[in-house]
């Protein structure tokens, strides 16, 4: 069983949990990912480790709420346990040799991208961070960011906090005016990693995509994170989940992760009436 | 006086679940032989004095022997003659292909049906399970300490021979409940799980620990395990990534890994009432390939619903590879094999009108190709040519991938100084499982890619062997 020793709800839909896996925190790496069960019935669900602390034997997970067991496992509390944790999984996110970085993070995808961002300031790279959200309710780790970066933009789609329009737009902003990236890191949605990838081309700045396909045992055994990747295939759990944005198929990658909707949204249905709250 | 053997030509049948009730649930298909039909099967043995069936078992269990306290009415006494050779007897029983086996050397099986060992065999593992309290007795603890990495046959066969030696023996196991293949690939209907968790226990009863939730090259590297204090290592770590046809359409929203399907039924239960985790039921299902997973692949589609099952293999009947009761049982339930075909596309919707459309990318269909039988290749199977021109589609809904797995890369990756051969299986000394690491020793599909449950409690088996022949000697130094 792993002891949950912190929970913080950053937005309505996002939780923040330290989860006490010393296993796990000795070797975290940002990029990496667990697979955890909440109960002994639970289903198994991969999230990419969010930060953690080696001494105190401690992995950071933050996740929304989009389905059964990411609901069940927001009313978990501190001093509560979970029943497995494993981890960490997939290969670290490169970040030698880097000089200039554009940190590109989309809705919950920053709490993927965050860790990334202070690796690479840390280590003494110049750090861009482009973070967007919905709406101002929905941001999170505003202050991480702009702690670990040497230029920061929030932008939100409806214009309610910071700049209005997606990501893309300070981006190529900052590329047409000539600014030089040694790559591009984005992690969000798949449509914004889409997008930011297109972007990256127009000016032939290599680009480093986190993909988060579905998962069952996580360890390459299972298969079913497959993606086509340069026309072959990859499995995101071992091979990634950090793959070459230029190649990576995002049409099957988004078709894929469809593939149980109606599924999901009946089992999460479900697990809101458990806790009587109305699904939004 | 010398017992008369029973002379009848014919096995004793298998009791079995009626095969249109059986289609619908997964409770075990085989019900196992009563002590009346054990005892009469036991009386076709002619206990062979040098025992050509015993040559054909990979863990030489001395059947002619256990058969014989049979026929003495000493169950107990029978399967500590199978113990003393299988640490897994309940599953071999049942999993086993004695077809091709033990039963394919017995001198009954000239004239008639061999001697049904595999029945015997799960018969007396069953008895002791249902009626026996001994424990088995391990050695005295020599305060060396063992780690076995995966929980599946090689593995708690290895750990057990260590443990009964007196090791202190640690496995370490990626997913969060013990037994790999035997929890995660092979169906209830044909192992029950309380079956594999009695094996799991009887090992923690031995003093073995059982750590889960640990991917050994991940969480825990192999040189990490010796600076930790393990003695040595045995790497049982098992099938890795699937393969796959690299025909096209198999990313449509549908298609699935043979691991993958039987992982989501099999470990995480989606065959329950409320399942968790999802799984597509119903509708029409290919299974493609013939071994023993595809038949479990199918045979699982079909209890989840699927109102037609077809298998689709390239070669005919006389190749496939699966265990003949399983392909008799797959065909009795209803389902049809599709022989000499193979398929070159799968077919999805695509509504280009409308990318939103919900249907999107979602299988339709499987384009074959006929294929007829040519010369042999260099294992002496006939290789399988296509027929030009005689491509023809069959509509489905699922298609289920079952044409091998590559060695799991995680170990390879993070061990430097382990050899694998050009397919990621770890090389190996076959008399011993030594790999090109001291101390480091492997066993089944790791080392061989996807073989048999019996062939990796072999390897677990002459592991701990090596391992314990290593530590002697280390320890004499």
């Amino acid at each position: 069983m792993f002891k949950i020793v912190n929970k913080k709800v950053l937005n309505p839909t996002v939780v923040l949990m330290d989860i006490e896996a010393p296993l796990v925190a000795r070797k975290a790496e940002p990029g990496q990912f667990i697979i955890l069960r909440v109960d002994s019935e639970g289903e198994r669900i991969p999230l990419t480790i969010a930060g953690f602390d080696r001494e105190k034997g401690l992995v950071t997970i933050i996740f929304q709420i989009v389905g059964a067991t990411t609901e069940i496992l927001s009313h978990k509390n501190v001093g509560e346990s979970i029943q497995d944790f494993v981890g960490p999984l997939g290969v670290a996110t490169e970040t030698e040799n880097l000089k200039s970085v554009c940190v590109v993070g989309g809705g919950v995808g920053c709490a993927i991208a965050f860790p990334v961002a202070k690796k690479l300031f840390e280590q003494g790279t110049e750090v861009t961070s482009i973070i967007g959200f919905r709406n101002k309710d929905l941001i999170i780790l505003e202050d991480e960011f702009k702690a670990n970066s040497s230029e920061f933009v929030t932008m939100t789609d409806d214009g309610s906090y910071g700049r209005q329009g997606n990501v893309c737009v300070p981006l190529e902003e900052l590329l047409a005016s000539g600014k030089h990236f040694d790559r591009i890191i984005a992690i969000g949605p798949l449509i914004m990693m889409k997008f930011v990838v297109q972007t990256a081309k127009k000016y032939n700045v290599p680009c480093t995509v986190s993909m988060n396909p579905i998962m069952i045992d996580g360890t390459g055994m299972c298969g079913g994170c497959r993606l086509t990747v340069g026309g072959k295939t990859k499995f995101a759990c071992v091979d990634g989940p950090d793959f070459d944005g230029y190649e990576v198929d995002f049409d099957e990658a988004m078709e894929r992760s469809g593939m149980y909707r109606d599924f999901e949204k009946h089992a999460y249905d479900k697990a809101c009436n458990l806790f009587n709250k109305e699904v939004k | 006086m010398p017992e008369i053997p029973n002379m009848k030509m014919e096995k004793n049948p298998m009791p079995s679940q009626d095969a249109k009730v059986r289609a619908h649930n997964f409770d075990e298909v085989a019900l196992g032989y009563d002590e009346a039909t054990a005892l009469d099967e036991a009386k076709r043995c002619l206990n062979c004095v040098n025992m050509p069936c015993a040559h054909g078992c990979p863990v030489r269990i001395r059947i002619p022997e256990f058969i014989s306290k049979i026929k003495a009415l000493d169950f107990e006494g029978a399967y500590q003659v199978i113990a003393d050779s299988s640490s897994l007897p309940a599953v071999c029983g049942r999993v086993c292909p004695q077809e091709s086996q033990c039963e394919a050397k017995c001198v009954r099986g000239i004239k008639g049906e061999p001697v049904g060992i595999g029945r015997l065999e799960r018969f007396v593992a069953d008895w002791h399970l249902a009626h026996s309290t001994e424990h088995t007795t391990c050695a005295e603890p020599n305060g060396m300490k063992v780690a076995v990495i995966g929980s599946g046959p090689s593995g708690l066969t290895c750990a057990g021979d260590l443990a009964k030696k007196g090791y202190k023996v640690t496995i370490f196991e990626a997913l969060h409940r013990a037994g790999g293949v035997l929890v995660y690939g092979i169906p209830e209907f044909r192992l029950p799980k309380a079956i594999v968790d009695k094996e799991v226990e009887n090992l923690k009863n031995m003093g073995v620990d059982i750590e889960t939730n640990v991917v050994i090259g991940k969480t825990i590297t192999i040189d990490e395990l010796f600076d930790d204090g393990y003695d040595a290592v045995f790497i049982g770590s098992g099938a890795g990534l699937p393969r796959f046809m690299g025909i096209p359409g198999e990313s449509f929203n549908g298609v699935y890994s043979a691991n993958e399907f039987l992982t989501r039924s099999n470990l995480m239960k989606s065959y329950v009432d409320c399942p968790v985790t999802p799984i597509m039921k119903g509708g029409k299902v290919a299974v493609v390939g013939g071994g023993n997973v595809a038949m479990d692949a199918a045979r699982t589609a079909l209890r989840l619903g699927a109102e037609k099952v077809y298998i689709i293999y390239r070669r005919s009947m006389e190749e496939l590879p699966a265990r003949h009761e399983e392909v008799e049982h797959a065909m009795e339930e209803g389902i049809e094999f599709k022989l000499l075909n193979n398929p070159v596309e799968i077919l999805g919707y695509r509504n280009e009108n409308d990318k939103r459309d919900p249907r999107n990318g979602f299988v339709t269909g499987i384009k074959c190709i006929k294929m007829e039988l040519g010369e042999p290749d260099e294992n002496g199977r006939r290789r399988p040519v296509e027929l030009a021109g005689s491509e023809f589609e069959i509509a489905v809904d699922t298609v289920i991938m079952s044409i091998g797995t590559s060695p799991n890369p995680l170990i390879k990756q993070t061990t430097e100084g382990l050899d694998t051969n050009s397919h990621g299986g770890i090389i190996v000394e076959e008399a011993t499982g030594k790999t090109s690491r001291d101390g480091v020793y492997a066993g089944g599909d790791a080392v061989t890619g996807a073989a048999t449950v019996i062939s990796a409690m072999g390897a677990g088996k002459v592991g701990a062997q090596a391992i314990h022949e290593y530590l002697s000697l280390k320890v004499k130094k």
